[in-house]
């Protein structure tokens, strides 16, 4: 199983260092779930809601936001330029090191 | 995709034998396994339409994953088993969402929605999915207190905005439609606030807002947002936060903020009825909640090993109907019978 390091900045500030495997097809919405983090993932992945948004605080280059994440983004609170979901985050090696912070709940 | 509509007015009580709360997959494949059972049943679901998330939030996206259907889109899986409940004759409250329930001296509860409409049943049957969709508020912490007070998330008569200085937020169609209509010689003032630049709405509708707002018919605030209401009783003025200006206070009669949609447990989180993380508990031996006569099944429900997966929904609904029946006919005995055997005898 190949692994990055990810780190994920919860809502009270802790930093959460996470092995994240990236030949599971696996997101980060997913990654944050599977280790019972605070993100819901209501639509499951469909970036139909945005309860998996959070800030990216790394400089990795991701992919861009397809029209459905750009919308959904457009319609959720606390955004800012770094503000992505996801479960648009597809985990691969190139991505070894993220950070992100989750976006507070909002609704 | 075909689109079903029911828009019945009832003043009377609805009775029926399985009142299944969520017109989703789960509750229409309950109609079928219910009526092979000859036991009735009645829908009700917070969304004009049938279908549940497959209608609302993704009618054309496939299905990998039913049994039989190698690809299967959302809208169309609807179609098929609104055709497979069709026998038995299901009732539908659609557009109402199910508010209290009551129980009665004979052991049955009594149901009534938002609009009133009251239905009648020994069985309840949670289907609800997600929970019903309502409108996503921003979140400003005394936003409840000007409720209908000058805050609005639905427009539902725009003659209250005859002669009042309106805001409206939002960057979709709805926020765009609105603002033209209430722009056209309604309201007193039009604003329209978003956060961003562009809009994602229909490029017409952009292209009118834009005229307008040159015009002068719109004040268009982009790079902004609300960040505060103000007011005594009811809503005086907004605090916009702008990108470059900074914050300024613009007087209100109406905020519409326009966000969408967004899934919410509702009243059902008020029915006695014991919660893990906005999922119902059930006992996997037949699905049934902590109230006798209440059941849950698909995505609202939550046991050891759950997973929300429609097929899973499936089996939740027909184990619950046997016990249902048990509980409806107590000295009835049950015998399996298979539709290949029997057919499909519908009512």
């Amino acid at each position: 199983m190949s692994m990055i390091k990810v780190t994920v900045i919860d809502r009270e500030g802790k930093a959460h260092e996470l092995d994240a495997p990236t030949d599971m097809n696996m997101n980060m919405m997913e990654l944050c779930k599977a280790v019972e983090l605070p993100v819901e993932g209501t639509c499951g992945g469909m970036a139909m809601c945005a309860s998996c948004h959070m800030y990216i605080e790394s400089e990795h280059e991701l992919a861009e936001m397809s029209e459905d994440e750009e919308n959904m983004l457009d319609q959720a609170f606390f955004v800012e330029d770094n503000s992505r979901l996801g479960c648009q985050i597809h985990l691969k090696a190139e991505f070894d090191g993220l950070k992100v912070r989750l976006a507070e709940a909002g609704d | 995709m075909k689109r079903f509509n029911f828009a019945l007015n009832y003043s009377t009580m609805i009775e029926t034998d399985i009142l299944i709360i969520g017109a989703g997959p789960c509750g229409l494949f309950t109609v079928f396994e219910a009526g092979l059972l000859k036991l009735k049943c009645h829908l009700i679901d917070a969304l004009p339409l049938a279908g549940g998330q497959l209608t609302e939030i993704y009618p054309k996206k496939p299905i990998y994953d039913i049994p039989g259907f190698p690809e299967v889109m959302a809208g169309d899986l609807i179609d098929e088993l609104m055709k497979q409940a069709a026998p038995f004759k299901p009732g539908f409250t659609l557009g109402e969402r199910a508010e209290t329930i009551e129980k009665t001296d004979d052991d049955h509860f009594i149901l009534t929605t938002n609009r009133g409409t009251k239905h009648k049943a020994p069985v309840i049957m949670i289907a609800g999915g997600l929970g019903c969709f309502e409108p996503r508020k921003p979140p400003i912490s005394n936003l409840s207190e000007f409720e209908d007070k000058g805050v609005e998330y639905i427009i539902k008569d725009p003659k209250i905005y005859k002669d009042k200085k309106v805001v409206i937020s939002g960057g979709g169609d709805s926020a765009l439609d609105w603002a033209i209509y209430l722009a056209d010689d309604l309201a007193k003032e039009v604003s329209l606030v978003h956060r961003r630049q562009s809009f994602r709405g229909h490029p017409d509708s952009v292209q009118k807002v834009i005229d307008m707002s040159n015009d002068g018919r719109i004040n268009l605030l982009t790079d902004s947002e609300v960040i505060g209401v103000n007011g005594n009783d009811s809503l005086q003025s907004l605090t916009i936060k702008a990108k470059v200006e900074g914050e300024i206070i613009k007087e209100a009669d109406h905020w519409v903020p326009l966000f969408g949609l967004t899934p919410k447990l509702g009243p059902l989180a008020d029915w006695g009825l014991n919660l893990e993380k906005n999922a119902i508990e059930v006992d996997t031996v037949d699905y049934s909640t902590n109230v006798p006569g209440i059941y849950a099944i698909g995505d609202i429900n939550t046991y050891a090993g759950k997973l929300k997966l429609i097929l899973c929904g499936f089996h939740e609904g027909t184990i619950a109907v046997q016990s249902a029946f048990k509980r409806i006919y107590p000295d009835k005995n049950l015998v399996l019978k298979y539709t290949t055997v029997n057919g499909v005898q519908g009512f």
